[in-house]
């Protein structure tokens, strides 16, 4: 099982999601410069926060246009995971990955904090460790985390269960107050929160870890639907 | 011609010297590099006299004064390099751009020296908000600066301070810290070593920015360059970060033998310095230099301040692989010259010399140097005039406690560093809205801990206690966080040296700083300087601002001030004595701003930090929190406020109870502690003989205080947090 | 009455997000662009207004708060 992170000009967090992965839950991970054109070995790619390309423009948008993102096309094509954080969301939905768009936060400030999040559906290869309805605290860094789609897009992501995380006290104005959305096919989810600022307890918050435990639940073949 | 000079800002004495050194009249070029390099700003030239009282050095330090930033060991070959730096005029302009540039020069001094940055602080003074639109102006846009190029180049805003007052309504503050982490063999300097290397620039191309406000003596400049000049520099965090991490890559690669940010002065200072610092002199080609627009002038091009720009040293024959990497990053990279041991600062437009000059007379071993006169202003024995009964007690003590808890200069800072993104590259261990920041050093145990301080009212009732308190409280709030003081970095912003009494302030201030350092063992390892920060009529308050950090051995052991769970025992460490001199409860109640400043007695100062610290790494301590703005009350408050935790404490006293309960005495602690760990606090705090009482615990929802049995103050921790959190968003919103 | 504003930096101002995207265009194989610099329209209904009122109001808008002065140029046009 290999996790890979997509490092653009202007990532953030890609050191944060590595550590997380190496040092804290000891799996295999590699950096992976924007312009691979080969992402055969990885089993999950993780877009990494940050501000690719100085989010000049629009948030995500010059990154869509990178050679590394056509093979992270192909690699949700064969249904394989795709996890977006923050400008990752940002720029998956930019990409056409995941429906939606992401503008400026209602109050138009940047946003840092640890806001509290519910688990909407456990039943994905990325919250099978969540109970549904299980509330936790997860940071959030983002100036342009508002959330919007159309309704009638809204209304088959939520009867299709693709609502993964919902704010508890709206931060951004999102639209139903969504924190996270995935696929109809549930393999790719974005989401503006932060769970690799949520690993250890010296940070004080060890409540992301477990959406990281359920991919490798996942791809280790032992994903826990129980619930 | 005979007032040339003038224009560049420079006096007859002078460009007498300048005449001097170079033998004949100096060309447009070779005057306005001469101007530039002995203004102020890059010479120091009335305040270097003073900086020999500083101490400098101990075992720890690997780098003093002198350098793009100071470096401090911490042990295992580690190193933290650190640097504070103003941006007060560009911020009073244009509050952005002004205050994202102060953070993107002091990132670009950390990773010249080769370290990582990892993290950012930020001190800033406006005039009172309250009311003023213009003030509310300018910190919406100081933050939104910080913020933009903080988060953007990923480097968190962990600390700082922000302070209203009106003598900073003319001139507001800005300066900005930013800290990195190196391993001690991996540390770089600004040298232009080995006859022959490659002078290489890397970054943006240069325009002609930070150049509306530099006069020029050259006649030949048109108006219409004149029009495209801009005071304003634009930042470009982006490019930082793709310079940062291309520097960075290179510095491994063991081919750059010198690097030098491009900052004040841009490629004039840098040339002159790191040729000083090397084999003595430089040849450079001005055609070389990438450029942002047409037409621009050899001297626009040498003292331009466009942002985002390095100065590298480079093996001769390696310039390739600094290409390569540079390539890979996004950026270019070009060479401009050579480094030459002729003691001249060369600059050449194409075949031609376009300028000649000695370099080290253009730096800060060669500018004029001046010891000014100094005098006590006449205010400080007016403001002395003071006895605490000379203010009336307040009636209703919850009023008064709710009132200072608003104060904007007390109230929770979360408005703003709610838009720093405090937590990015997770090693944050403990946030903004303690007392000091800690983060963790990856790939150790150990932890360091960072604060900037400054009591600038203290400064101006009495600057040289004043800014001994301000290095005293710093230090105070890193061995709260359970780390070891090691070292500062300063922030000087001063009125007009050319006055007597601004000046007597500024050397007053040195004075106190020194002793300090001196007594507390944490020496000056960089700073700066900012002068002239005053009107017509009224200059700042001295606010020599210091910026410290410590280290943890095990950074599992932070300690933060609030209270953790019902049942500890409170104690107040330290003596509380009748000292509202300069106190926030006398100013914000009283509207004085009178008083002798509380005293200091280091040799109490040092025995109680020295205690605090040890009972933090034995584990014994709950929580730690330095007594300051507000004094007991307001700590008390704090101290509940964070886990919304009440208590219930009381004292016997003969003070009146607002000076017990708001004066402003040093050397004090409240801590908490385990009813089980309090012999064996106790058994401590009596082997060193440590003042202390033992005076209530955490209990219930409320602060209740009673002074000599009467209950004063009643309020539920719900109400001080609502007043004390919302009281700066009120006013912004 | 209305209007469209354009606001836009000053020549003189550095541009690192008309910087980046030029860079982006070129990378896209837009390779001859020399430059990118990037501004906001704004664009306004005014009511019922005469021209004169208008390009009075304009300006002053403009100078007061729909451009920063200090960096930023600006241009209107009052569409009939």
């Amino acid at each position: 099982m290999k996790f890979g992170i997509i490092v653009f000009p202007g990532s953030n967090c890609d050191i944060d999601c590595y550590h997380v992965l190496k040092d804290v839950l000891g799996k295999d991970v590699e950096y992976i410069w924007h312009d691979t054109e080969e992402l055969e070995d990885f089993d999950c790619i993780i877009l990494p926060g940050g501000f690719s390309y100085g989010d000049y423009l629009r948030c995500g948008a010059v990154a869509q246009f990178s050679k590394a993102m056509e093979q992270v096309r192909l690699h949700a094509e064969k249904g394989k995971l795709v996890l977006g954080i923050c400008n990752g969301f940002q720029i998956l939905t930019e990409a056409g990955l995941l429906s939606g768009a992401l503008v400026r936060n209602k109050n138009l400030k940047f946003i840092c904090d640890t806001v509290a999040l519910k688990v909407e559906n456990n039943n994905t290869s990325f919250t099978s460790r969540y109970n549904v309805g299980e509330v936790i605290d997860i940071p959030i860094a983002h100036g342009e985390g508002n959330y919007v789609v159309d309704e009638d897009t809204l209304k088959k992501m939520k009867e299709n269960g693709q609502v993964l995380f919902t704010y508890e006290e709206n931060p951004n104005g999102s639209t139903f107050n969504i924190a996270g959305v995935c696929n109809a096919r549930k393999n790719v989810l974005g989401m503006m929160p932060h769970p690799e600022r949520a690993g250890e307890a010296l940070l004080g918050n060890t409540d992301g870890i477990k959406l990281f435990q359920s991919i490798i639940d996942y791809l280790e073949g032992g994903a826990k639907n129980d619930k | 011609m005979t007032n040339r000079y003038k224009a560049v800002g420079l006096n007859k004495q002078e460009y007498d010297k300048i005449l001097e050194v170079l033998g004949r009249e100096p060309n447009e070029l070779e005057l306005n590099m001469y101007g530039v390099m002995w203004s102020e700003h890059c010479s120091y030239k009335h305040s270097r006299a003073l900086f020999r009282h500083f101490p400098t050095s101990n075992e720890r330090v690997l780098q003093g004064p002198g350098e793009n930033a100071g470096i401090v060991d911490i042990g295992d070959n580690l190193a933290v390099a650190m640097k504070i730096e103003s941006h007060n005029h560009p911020s009073a302009i244009e509050p952005y751009q002004g205050a994202a540039t102060g953070v993107g020069g002091i990132i670009r001094d950390i990773f010249a020296m080769g370290a990582r940055p990892i993290a950012l602080l930020n001190s800033l003074r406006f005039g009172e908000i309250e009311n003023s639109d213009r003030v509310k102006f300018l910190l919406e846009g100081v933050v939104e600066g910080i913020a933009g190029y903080g988060n953007c180049i990923g480097i968190p805003t962990v600390g700082g301070e922000v302070y209203f007052n009106q003598s900073y309504r003319g001139n507001p503050l800005v300066n900005a810290m930013c800290v990195g982490l190196i391993e001690h063999d991996k540390i770089h300097r600004g040298n232009a070593s080995g006859v022959g290397n490659s002078i290489m620039y890397v970054g943006a191309a240069t325009g002609r920015d930070g150049m509306g406000g530099a006069s020029f003596a050259s006649v030949e400049l048109t108006e219409e360059s004149e029009e495209k000049r801009s005071a304003v520099q634009v930042g470009d965090p982006f490019m930082e970060k793709l310079l940062l991490e291309a520097c960075l890559e290179l510095l491994e690669t063991g081919c750059v033998v010198g690097i030098q940010d491009l900052g004040a002065a841009g490629l004039t200072s840098a040339c002159c310095e790191t040729a000083t610092r090397g084999e003595g002199g430089m040849e450079i080609d001005v055609l070389k230099i990438p450029r942002r627009e047409k037409g621009m002038l050899p001297v626009e091009v040498m003292i331009s301040e466009s942002q985002e720009r390095m100065l590298l040293i480079v093996e001769k024959g390696r310039e390739e692989e600094v290409n390569r990497i540079v390539e890979k990053w996004g950026l270019y990279s070009v060479v401009i010259g050579k480094v030459t041991n002729d003691g001249f600062l060369r600059v050449m437009e194409g075949d031609e010399v376009a300028g000649e000059m000695p370099a080290d007379s253009l730096d800060s071993s060669g500018a004029p140097k001046y010891y000014k006169d100094y005098e006590m202003p006449a205010y400080i024995k007016e403001v002395k005039n003071f006895t605490s009964t000379d203010v009336e007690e307040p009636q209703d003590y919850n009023e008064t406690l709710l009132a200072l808890l608003k104060s904007p200069n007390l109230a929770s800072k979360e408005w703003i560093y709610r838009q720093y993104d405090h937590m990015v590259r997770t090693s944050t261990v403990v946030k903004p809205g303690s007392d000091a920041a800690v983060m963790r050093v990856r790939g150790s145990k150990k932890g360091i801990a960072l604060t900037t301080d400054c009591n600038s009212r203290l400064c101006y009732l009495d600057p040289r206690e004043g800014s001994k308190i301000a290095v005293t409280e710093a230090a105070r709030n890193i061995v709260c966080s359970g780390a070891k003081p090691l070292a500062i970095t300063d922030g000087l912003n001063f009125g007009s040296p050319e006055k007597p009494d601004r000046f007597w302030q500024f050397r007053e201030s040195i004075l106190g700083i020194s002793e300090a350092c001196r007594e507390l063992d944490t020496p000056v390892i960089s700073g700066n300087v900012s002068f002239y920060n005053e009107t017509e009529t009224y200059a700042i308050h001295p606010t020599p601002i210091i910026g410290m950090v410590g280290v943890l051995e095990d950074v599992e052991k932070a300690c933060t001030m609030e209270f953790k769970e019902d049942g500890d025992v409170i104690l107040l460490l330290g003596n509380t004595k009748d000292e509202i001199g300069g106190s926030e409860y006398l100013a914000r109640i009283h509207g004085l701003e009178k008083g002798e400043v509380p005293a200091i007695n280091f040799g109490l100062e040092k025995k109680l930090q020295a205690f605090v610290l040890e009972a933090i790494e034995k584990g014994l301590l709950q929580s730690a929190h330095d007594l300051s703005e507000g004094g007991l009350g307001v700590a008390l408050a704090e101290c509940g406020i964070g886990r919304r935790l009440g208590a219930n404490v009381s004292f016997e006293t003969n003070l009146r109870k607002d000076i017990l309960l708001f004066s402003e005495s040093q050397s004090r602690f409240i801590l908490s502690v385990k009813k089980e760990k309090l012999q064996q606090i106790k058994d401590m705090m009596e082997t060193v003989a440590a003042p202390y009482e033992i005076i209530g615990e955490v209990t219930g929802e409320k602060l209740q205080v009673t002074i000599n049995d009467s209950l004063t103050i009643d309020m539920a921790v719900n109400q001080m947090e609502e007043t004390w959190r919302g009281a700066l968003a009120c006013i912004m919103e | 009455m209305k209007a469209k504003v354009y606001v836009t930096l000053k020549k003189s101002i550095a541009d690192p997000q008309g910087f980046a995207i030029k860079g982006a265009l070129n990378k896209m194989g837009y390779g001859k662009i020399e430059d990118v610099r990037i501004g906001k329209l704004i664009e306004l209904d005014l009511g019922d207004v005469t021209k004169e009122e208008a390009d009075e109001q304009l300006k002053t808008m403009c100078e007061k708060l729909l451009a920063n002065t200090v960096i930023e140029q600006y241009e209107y046009e009052i569409l009939v």
